[in-house]
């Protein structure tokens, strides 16, 4: 019997959504909202300098990437699960789309991540 | 088994359309509002996946990508996707007791509500360690 590939997708799915509801709205008011308007954060924290040193660190760089790669992989999978509530069938090309984004978005994290030294 | 279905006219068995059926019931609309949250969480990973690539690019780069986020147009997408994510955490708990294995401790059943609250509590004290993380990066 060919072995289901769906547990993995479910693993990154669960992981993803997990951090995303552990961290992501903070994430997003720090990046998105304080740090640009120098609001309860100054926007010094952000500096070239502090983030390159920042994404050099090696927990960094994993937590960086565990960050991008997870909410891309939620995302494309719920995103894949709701086509079929508005009729669209979960077939071979919407999978390639789905996943194939979500590996394309994770790839390009991780070669940048290794790049920055 | 190829038998005719009861109630089948001669133009074929009536199948109930179902176009715009999460318009219905507000049930169905709040389900479909809470789907859309998957695209806030892809969204701020591509905006993350930017910010790592031009980090990489070197500091004018960097700038640019800190400019942008300093525009309106950014400022707004940032705020949705803040209540996006609220919405995703609140959601994400409220499912989980109903997705993950039966929890027994001391011989009892955990209520789902438990499971819910000890969730959205972890959101807070995550939330909170991340901020003062943050603060204690700035100094």
């Amino acid at each position: 019997m060919k072995r289901s590939n769906a547990p993995i997708f479910w693993l990154l799915f669960g992981a993803g959504g997990m951090l995303a509801a552990l961290l992501g709205t903070m994430l997003v008011f720090i990046t998105g909202l304080a740090v640009p308007l120098g609001i309860t954060l100054r926007p010094e924290l952000m500096s070239y300098p502090r983030m390159l040193a920042f994404a050099q660190n090696p927990i960094a760089k994993l937590f960086l990437l565990a960050v991008i790669a997870l909410f891309a992989w939620h995302a494309v999978h719920r995103i894949l699960c709701s086509l079929h509530d508005i009729g669209i069938h979960k077939g071979l090309l919407a999978k390639s789309i789905c996943y194939g984004g979500a590996l394309v978005i994770s790839l390009v994290a991780g070669t940048h991540l290794l790049m920055l030294g | 088994m190829n038998h005719k279905p009861v109630g089948t006219g001669p133009r074929g068995p009536y199948i109930r359309p179902m176009t715009g059926w999460w318009k219905r019931d507000p049930f169905f609309v709040r389900y479909m509002a809470r789907e859309l949250t998957a695209f806030a969480v892809l969204a701020y990973a591509v905006v993350l996946l930017v910010g790592v690539v031009r980090l990489s690019q070197g500091e004018a780069a960097w700038n640019g990508w800190l400019m942008a986020l300093r525009s309106p147009w950014s400022l707004l997408l940032h705020i949705v996707l803040l209540v996006s994510f609220a919405v995703h955490a609140k959601s994400w708990f409220e499912i989980m007791p109903k997705t993950m294995p039966i929890l027994v401790v001391g011989g009892q059943r955990v209520a789902e509500a438990t499971i819910t609250r000890v969730g959205w509590a972890a959101t807070l004290l995550a939330s909170a360690a991340l901020f003062a993380l943050a603060w204690w990066g700035q100094s």
